[in-house]
């Protein structure tokens, strides 16, 4: 009796495992807010909305920054839980390396470009 | 007596928590480990293509090459097929054979559909001499958007073989882990691809 109680509530658990693993109302609200914020930015450049560039821009970026976490939390089912919180340590540490990886090449190339001998005419031509 | 028998049923469930769930859990924390690793690549490759993507070496731009009404109908293909698989696993959770398999196999056709859009622009543009060796932002275009294809075929293959394990053997816990784990591999890939089109072809054509 005791045993199958146990089993019981290790059935319920798992099942209850599996339902944190996304609903058809997550999955439903995860794909009409994606397919409006993939619309926006395609939009936005397609149509020439704006007429700033550097403002269309930045928008079409945090508008994917937000799409990224809206595909994290309802496709992927990131939350602070799952696996003991060991997922989104994971997570974190990536995104600090990946920040790394980014802003660093970006800045390090851009100087690198800066400073960069100017180059005259006579050295154009004997390019290869 | 009835103390010492809730005291009974509140040990045994914790028993079963920590030695019988253990293994599946950590297969998804690896495998989620191993996207981790993979989105390092991706992060490398997006770099590069941050840092060369405006070197064109006298050779056609963005805005000359990309057609952004085909990109729309890439991504929209790779969006539909993201929302598929996510019906898929929830026929899989209601133990649905048939359906899982008919949702799935949606998915690879979305999947394929990518790829073969994929492939034509990627002919079009060799065709028109702008391949990876035309310029700098051509070969770390070809490389990260190349990269993510193969991702992609890679993980229509594997959808095909579990498709084939699923019928022949059923949902059992071992196709149930795998159909899980192609699941965080699918859905990461469409995270990735959202890179892609913000990053190279949008703020690409936007100049």
């Amino acid at each position: 009796m005791s045993h199958e109680s146990a089993s019981q509530a290790h059935h319920a658990h798992s099942h209850g495992h599996e339902a944190g693993h996304g609903s058809f109302k997550g999955y439903m609200t995860g794909f009409v807010l994606s397919v409006i914020l993939t619309a926006v930015p395609f939009w936005l450049v397609m149509g020439d909305v704006l007429d700033s560039k550097l403002f269309t821009a930045v928008l079409v970026m945090g508008i994917g920054v937000v799409q990224i976490v809206v595909h994290m939390i309802y496709f992927l089912h990131m939350n602070m839980r799952s696996e003991g919180g060991w997922t989104l340590m994971a997570l974190i540490f990536t995104l600090i390396i990946v920040g790394i990886a980014l802003a660093g090449s970006l800045w390090v190339m851009h100087h690198l470009n800066v400073n960069m001998m100017p180059m005259t005419h006579e050295m154009m031509k004997n390019m290869p | 007596m009835s103390a010492t028998q809730v005291h009974d049923t509140d040990e045994k469930p914790t028993f079963y928590l920590t030695e019988d769930h253990h293994p599946e859990n950590s297969t998804m924390l690896g495998f989620w480990i191993y996207l981790m690793s993979d989105c390092l690549i991706f992060a490398v490759l997006f770099a590069t293509h941050g840092v060369l993507g405006r070197n064109y070496a006298a050779g056609p731009s963005p805005a000359d090459l990309f057609d952004l009404s085909l990109v729309a109908v890439n991504t929209a293909m790779l969006l539909l097929s993201s929302i598929t698989y996510g019906f898929a696993m929830l026929q899989m959770e209601r133990n649905a054979k048939m359906e899982t398999l008919v949702w799935l196999g949606i998915t690879g056709v979305f999947g394929a559909a990518f790829l073969a859009l994929e492939l034509y622009e990627f002919y079009h543009l060799i065709a028109e001499g702008a391949g990876p060796t035309r310029s700098a932002f051509l070969s770390s275009f070809f490389t990260l958007v190349g990269t993510h294809g193969l991702h992609v075929t890679f993980g229509t293959i594997w959808l095909v073989t579990l498709m084939v394990q699923v019928k022949r053997y059923g949902l059992n816990p071992e196709n149930r882990r795998r159909l899980m784990c192609l699941s965080m591999f699918w859905h990461f890939l469409d995270v990735i691809w959202i890179g892609v089109f913000s990053f190279v072809y949008l703020l690409g054509v936007l100049g």
